[in-house]
C-alpha cells in the first residue's frame, strides 16, 4: 500500500504546490488548516520549506540550491541579505549571533527561522537574481554537486559545467521527473582530482575517455546507487556506461525515469535508489535502462581516472579542501576561505559578498566542505583580498583542526537528530587547536560530526568520524558520539568503522588528543598518513588507541536538547517556547 | 472520528493528527525484553519505522540501541501512548514500561 507520503504526492506536488504556498503566506500560519500540515509541510520540502522541530512551529528551514554550489556575481550578497532580513529568531546563538546562513555539504545554504508569511518576498528576492529554492527537498533532482571550481580548475579533464546546467535545465521543474520514489542526488564531474565525490551519490558522472569510431572521446562514466543514511551507507556502482556530454542528459533522465518507474514507493526506507541497485545489481540496472529508457545504444564503460583521485584520498600530500589561493587557467586565482561547520554571519556575509566584487568578479562558489570560494581574483588584487577583515574568520590558511570541522545542523533545528552539533564541534576545533599538537606533516585533518545516522556531515569519509548517540555517565543519560575511523574516498573509497561507540560528548576531545598522540609514537615515519596508519589496524587495535577522557573542555551541551525547544535559549523548556509566532516574533495560540 | 497516525521526516516522530506528539532520540527503560541481556534495558530510539494502535493504544516500531549495553536492533510495537476521548496522551519516556506489546492486534 503507498505511504502517506504518496498519497499527497499523488495529489498534489511539484509546481503546483508554489500557490498553495502564497496562498498560506498571504493568510498567514494559522490559516493552514491543523488537519491538513502533515500533507503541506511534506509538499512544500519540494520548494525548499522545511518545517523546524517541535517546539519551533511555524518556522522553517529554506534550503536554496544552486547547480554546482556557482553562486554568479550578486546571487551570494542577494542570500546574505535575505538571512539579514528574514532569517532571524526568537533566541540568539551564542557562538552566531541571530542571523546566518549555513552552507552544507551538498553545496547548498540554508537559512532558518523562516516565517511562511515572508516567504514569497524572498522567492522574489531570490528569482530577481536567478536563483530559486525548486526541488532543494523533497522527492526529486536535488542541486547536482561536483568539483566547487568546476571550469576554472587547472586540473580538470573536462568542464563538467555546461553540463550540470544542461541537467539542472532539463530536470528541474520538468513534470516528468518531479515526483520520484525518494530524494535523488546528483554528482557530476570533470576534474582529475575526484572532488566531486560522486561516490556518495545517488547518481555519478565521473570523468573518463572513451574510444569511439575510432576517435578518443571525452565524457563520463556512470555509477548509480551511492549514498551514506540509515546505517546504510553505499558506494556508487559501476553500471558499465559511458556517456559523452551530449548523451548525458539523456542517460541522467533515463536512470532518473527507471527509478521513477521501478523505485519502492511503499517503503521509504527502502526507496533509495542504491536499495534496487542492490537487490537487482549494476548488470540488471543497465539492462532495463537500456530496454526501457534509453533510445540508442549505450557505450560500455570508458577509461576512468580514478587512479588519480587524491581529493580526501588519505595521503598525506593529497588534495583534501579547495582552502587558499590556487591558479586558475586564465591566469587568475580562486581563494578559498575557511567556513567553520559552514555558518557564516549574515553581515559577514554581506562583508565577503563585497569582497568578491572588490577583488574578484563577484562569482562565490560554496564547497562539499562547507567552505566558499572567491573566484577570478587577478594576481594584483590577491594580495588586497587577503588583507580583507571578514578574512580573518574566513581565513584562506586556517589551523588544520579549524579547517576541518564540518557538522550537520544537529537538534538546533533538526527533528531526526539526536544531539547539538554545530556549537559542539566550533568548541572541540577551538580546544582542540589550543590543546593539541598535530603530529608532524599533517596539515589536514577532518572531523565530521554528524547528528545521527542520516550522516548530513558526511561522517563516514572523514579522518574521525563522530556519530550522535547517548549513554549513561555518572548515572545520567547523557549526548554521545560513536567515534568512527578509517574513512576516505579515492580509488580506494572506504567507509569509517565505528571503533569506540557511546563516548560522552566531553571526553570526545581527550579521545582524539589521546589518539593523534598514539598515532605520533606508533606511525612507521612521517610519511605515513593517518588514513594509512589506520588502515594498517584493525577495529580492536584501533579502540585501544581510543582513550576518551575528561579534560579541560567544558560541554554546556550534555543535556537532552532535543527536550528543549531551543538548546542556548536561557529558558530552554518546550513549555518556554515562544512558537507558533507571527513574522514580528508575536506568539500565536497553539490552540488555535 | 478516527485518530490519525503517522511516522515521518525518515522515522524522525510520530504525527498524532498532524501534531507532532512522539519525538525519536528519548531513551525509554524496558523492564521485560529481549531486547538486550540489562535488567532494564535502556533504549534510545534513533528513529521510527511504523506506528498503530491496538484498541487505544499507539505503539511504535523502531531502531534503537540500549545505552548501557549498546546492543541495536528493532523494537517491534513499544505502547508509547493512548487515545481517550479523542485525545492522544503520550506516555512519559523517562517511566519504566513493563514490556513490549505483543503486537498481535496492532494494525
Amino acid at each position: 500500500m503507498p505511504t502517506d507520503v504518496e498519497q499527497w504526492k499523488s495529489e498534489l506536488y511539484g509546481t503546483d504546490i508554489r500557490e498553495h504556498i502564497e496562498r498560506f503566506a498571504e493568510t498567514g500560519w494559522d490559516s493552514i488548516p491543523e488537519d491538513e500540515r502533515d500533507a503541506w509541510f511534506e509538499r512544500f520540502k519540494w520548494y525548499g520549506l522545511y518545517h523546524q522541530r517541535a517546539g519551533q512551529e511555524s518556522y522553517f528551514m529554506m534550503r536554496i540550491g544552486p547547480p554546482n554550489g556557482v553562486l554568479e556575481p550578486g546571487q551570494f550578497r542577494t542570500v546574505a541579505e535575505i538571512a539579514k532580513e528574514y532569517s532571524t529568531g526568537p533566541a540568539e546563538n551564542p557562538e552566531f549571533g541571530n542571523g546566518w546562513l549555513d552552507v552544507t555539504t551538498r553545496q547548498a545554504i540554508q537559512l532558518h527561522w523562516i516565517n511562511i508569511e515572508d516567504v514569497p518576498a524572498i522567492f522574489d528576492e531570490l528569482e530577481a537574481a536567478g536563483l530559486t529554492t525548486m526541488q532543494a527537498c523533497g522527492d526529486s533532482w536535488r542541486n547536482i554537486v561536483g568539483c566547487p571550481v568546476a571550469g576554472k580548475d587547472e586540473h580538470e579533464h573536462v568542464d563538467a559545467l555546461p553540463t550540470i546546467h544542461e541537467l539542472n535545465d532539463r530536470f528541474k521543474g520538468n513534470a516528468e521527473h518531479s515526483n520520484l520514489p525518494r530524494k535523488w542526488k546528483v554528482s557530476v564531474t570533470g576534474c582529475r582530482e575526484g572532488c566531486g565525490q560522486g561516490d556518495i551519490n545517488d547518481l555519478a558522472l565521473e570523468p573518463a575517455t572513451k574510444e569511439i569510431d575510432g576517435e578518443d572521446r571525452e565524457g563520463f562514466n556512470v555509477r548509480v546507487g551511492g549514498g551514506l543514511a540509515r546505517n546504510e551507507p553505499r558506494f556508487a556502482r559501476d553500471i558499465d556506461v559511458f556517456v559523452t556530454p551530449e548523451q548525458a542528459a539523456d542517460v541522467s533522465g533515463g536512470i532518473s525515469a527507471l527509478f521513477r518507474e521501478y523505485g519502492d514507493r511503499e517503503n521509504r526506507y527502502n526507496a533509495r535508489i542504491k536499495f534496487l541497485v542492490d537487490e537487482w545489481g549494476p548488470e540488471k540496472l543497465r539492462d532495463v535502462l537500456q530496454e526501457e529508457f534509453v533510445e540508442f545504444e549505450l557505450h560500455t564503460a570508458g577509461e576512468d581516472l580514478r587512479s588519480e583521485y587524491s581529493y580526501n584520498a588519505g595521503e598525506a600530500a593529497g588534495k583534501h579542501d579547495h582552502v587558499g589561493v590556487h591558479g586558475q587557467p586564465d591566469g587568475n586565482n580562486y581563494v578559498g576561505l575557511n567556513v567553520l561547520v559552514g555558518r557564516i554571519g549574515a553581515d559577514d556575509a554581506l562583508d565577503i559578498a563585497d569582497a568578491a566584487d572588490e577583488h574578484g568578479s563577484g562569482e562565490v562558489r560554496l564547497t562539499q566542505r562547507q567552505n566558499i570560494i572567491l573566484t577570478d581574483v587577478p594576481d594584483e588584487r590577491v594580495d588586497d583580498l587577503l588583507a580583507e577583515p571578514a578574512l580573518d574568520h574566513y581565513s584562506p590558511d586556517p589551523h588544520p583542526f579549524m579547517r576541518g570541522s564540518i557538522a550537520c545542523t544537529g537538534t538546533e533545528f533538526c527533528s531526526l537528530s539526536i544531539v547539538e552539533t554545530k556549537n559542539r564541534q566550533v568548541r572541540y576545533a577551538r580546544w582542540l587547536k589550543e590543546n593539541v599538537a598535530l603530529p608532524a606533516g599533517v596539515e589536514d585533518f577532518h572531523i565530521h560530526l554528524s547528528g545521527c545516522t542520516a550522516s548530513c556531515a558526511q561522517p563516514q569519509i572523514a579522518d574521525i568520524s563522530l556519530r550522535g548517540m547517548k549513554t549513561r555517565k555518572d548515572g545520567e543519560p547523557v549526548e554521545a558520539l560513536d567515534i568512527g575511523l578509517g574513512g576516505g574516498l579515492g580509488e580506494e573509497p572506504q567507509f569509517a568503522s565505528w571503533v569506540t561507540e557511546r563516548v560522552p560528548a566531553d571526553e570526545v576531545p581527550g579521545a582524539i588528543r589521546n589518539l593523534l598522540a598514539n598515532f605520533e609514537d606508533q606511525r612507521e615515519d612521517e610519511s605515513q598518513s593517518f588514513r594509512e596508519f589506520v588502515a594498517a589496524r584493525d577495529d580492536e587495535e584501533l579502540a585501544a588507541l581510543v582513550e576518551p577522557e575528561e579534560t579541560s573542555y567544558d560541554d554546556p551541551f550534555m543535556h537532552n536538547t532535543k527536550r528543549t525547544w531551543y538548546p542556548y535559549a536561557e529558558e530552554d523548556s518546550l513549555d518556554d517556547s515562544p512558537a507558533p509566532a507571527s513574522p514580528d516574533g508575536t506568539p500565536l495560540s497553539a490552540d488555535d | 472520528m478516527a485518530t490519525e497516525l503517522r511516522v515521518l521526516d525518515d522515522g524522525a516522530w510520530i504525527s498524532v493528527d498532524n501534531q507532532r506528539r512522539v519525538p525519536n532520540s528519548d531513551i525509554w527503560p524496558l523492564a521485560v525484553t529481549d531486547f538486550c541481556g540489562c535488567e532494564t534495558a535502556h533504549v534510545v530510539l534513533e528513529a521510527f519505522t511504523d506506528v498503530g494502535v491496538d484498541r487505544d493504544g499507539v505503539a511504535v516500531q523502531a531502531v534503537g540501541q540500549c545505552i548501557d549495553c549498546g546492543t541495536e536492533g528493532a523494537l517491534d510495537w513499544l505502547a508509547v501512548g493512548r487515545v481517550r476521548d479523542g485525545a492522544f496522551h503520550p506516555y512519559d519516556p523517562g517511566e519504566l514500561r513493563p514490556r513490549l506489546e505483543p503486537g498481535n492486534d496492532i494494525r
